[in-house]
């Protein structure tokens, strides 16, 4: 299995991606950078790290969705390639129009860095399978931008999809770290190939927090099932 | 050319920082004020043949990098030439 990690100018969490891939998934790792325009159709996964691409300028996650690597990223999650951004990742893949709605600045205007306990909401996607429906789960988050908002409609539609894979569960009397419509911390496409999500699963595979690891193992066994 | 691109938070979007100066300036006094949306200012110099060929490219540049539609609404103007 191979795995393409992907570094733009302020990318800061691509290589706790290559660890959580290679340790984890046994994927071998191909590093690529932003400005390649690597054909990307012998890769099993693309994963596009957290970090502040850009200096944020614009908005998060803007200017790096119209890096040339991304067009072939589009190909890719197109063809029903495995694609995970996390944190800026997901941002990317938001601007880039892979995944629907858009992520804001959060509602209390503070960075958030801390681990948050959330609720798997479905696991009828390649990334959660080996988590339970309603599990609650604790994985870190560290973002200034992860207001995720969409309309009633569509997240009504996403929901009865199975699209809304991870929701926050309040805490402290507050329904989510940073306001983002019914708390939603991770979503998919329709096709669910693609999976966005503020939260780090990459940072959360041994030490403090495992709960990441079985976001990894689902996608394995679907990449396993996909070629066989 | 000089032209000006206006963004905004859509009016259905909450505006954390608005919301903040708001406060502050009713805080420390100006208690007639109702609101504050806080946007962001672009300036554009471009050759174009004419406004219209400015606005035509200003209203693609908004949609593919400058404003992101889902959450922010845009405007723009020719302001010199």
């Amino acid at each position: 299995m191979k795995a393409a990690v992907i570094t733009f100018p302020g990318s800061n969490c691509d290589d706790d991606l290559v660890y959580a891939l290679s340790k984890v998934g046994g994927f071998e790792i191909a590093k690529l950078w932003h400005k390649d325009e690597t054909d990307l159709s012998s890769f099993d996964l693309v994963g596009l790290p957290g970090g502040f691409s850009y200096g944020d300028y614009l908005r998060c996650g803007a200017i790096a969705a119209l890096s040339p690597i991304m067009q072939k990223v589009k190909e890719f999650a197109n063809k029903g390639g495995y694609v995970i951004g996390m944190c800026n990742g997901f941002q990317m893949l938001c601007e880039l129009g892979l995944l629907p709605g858009a992520l804001a600045k959060n509602e209390s205007l503070s960075f958030v860095c801390r681990d948050v306990s959330m609720k798997v909401t479905s696991v009828k996607t390649p990334w959660s399978t080996d988590l339970k429906e309603g599990e609650t789960i604790s994985l870190p988050i560290a973002h200034g931008d992860g207001r995720y908002i969409i309309s009633e409609d569509e997240y009504q539609q996403m929901l009865n999809q199975g699209q809304i894979v991870l929701q926050y569960i309040a805490e402290n009397g507050k329904e989510s770290p940073n306001g983002s419509v019914h708390a939603i911390a991770g979503v998919c496409n329709r096709e669910k190939n693609v999976f966005g999500l503020m939260p780090h699963p990459e940072r959360a595979t041994d030490m403090r927090s495992k709960d990441g690891l079985k976001i990894w193992t689902s996608v394995v066994k679907a990449i396993g099932e996909k070629s066989a | 050319m000089k032209t000006r691109v206006t963004i905004f938070y859509k009016d259905s979007v909450f505006d954390p920082q608005g919301n903040t100066l708001a406060n502050s300036l009713r805080r420390v006094g100006f208690v007639k004020v109702k609101g504050v949306r806080v946007g962001k200012v672009i300036d554009v110099e471009m050759d174009a043949a004419n406004k219209e060929e400015a606005r035509r490219d200003l209203q693609k540049m908004c949609e593919q990098l400058l404003a992101n539609p889902v959450i922010e609404s845009f405007k723009y103007e020719v302001i010199e030439g």
